[in-house]
């Protein structure tokens, strides 16, 4: 079962609700894709942190239905 | 004898100042992230210990919950997560694991 853009958007809102987020599909195949989350309450994390944020969105499907997620952190200004 | 799961990582962890839980080996990594993160930790040149999950299903499973880290591979230094494939990249591309490497003094090849 693979994912949508939409549905990693909805996933990573839920728990960034002020991220900004760009989402590319790397394989075709639903399951590789890249993020770039760009938020200012990642401020004062560190990027494990921040990228620990967006996995535990996913709560779960992440290394499963989600196989990967290229992800890329910034803080907003 | 270590019991738990936790203990078992515990013990992994203690045994050797870098570790990287991976699928496959080094030598045969099984996965393109772990084979990249391999790749990595030759370039910079140190010594470092692997587990492959995919031999121990159970470390595979504990370990994901140790680190509330769900993906691998996963690199440990110091017995601390330090990341997965996007930030060790991204620390080997701006020179901070290196940096790190020296900081933790860690033994080179």
């Amino acid at each position: 079962m693979a994912m949508t853009i939409e549905e990693i958007e909805q996933f990573i809102i839920t728990a960034v609700p002020d991220a900004k987020i760009e989402v590319t599909d790397m394989g075709g195949d639903g399951e590789h894709y890249s993020a770039v989350v760009t938020a200012a309450s990642f401020k004062g994390l560190s990027r494990l942190a921040q990228h620990r944020l967006v996995y535990d969105a996913f709560g779960g499907r992440m290394g499963e239905e989600l196989h990967a997620l290229k992800l890329t952190t910034r803080i907003a200004e | 004898m270590a019991d738990t799961i936790n203990d078992r990582i515990k013990e992994i962890l203690e045994k050797s100042p870098v570790v990287l839980f991976m699928k496959g080996t080094p030598l045969f990594p099984q996965c393109g992230f772990s084979n990249q993160v391999v790749a990595i930790l030759n370039n910079i040149g140190i010594e470092y210990d692997s587990v492959d999950v995919l031999q121990d299903p159970e470390i595979r499973q504990g370990i994901k919950v140790y680190s509330d880290w769900p993906t691998f591979p996963q690199l440990y230094i110091k017995g601390e997560l330090v990341g997965g494939c996007d930030i060790i990249t991204e620390m080997f591309e701006n020179g901070e694991l290196a940096e790190l490497a020296q900081k933790e003094n860690i033994a080179r090849k």
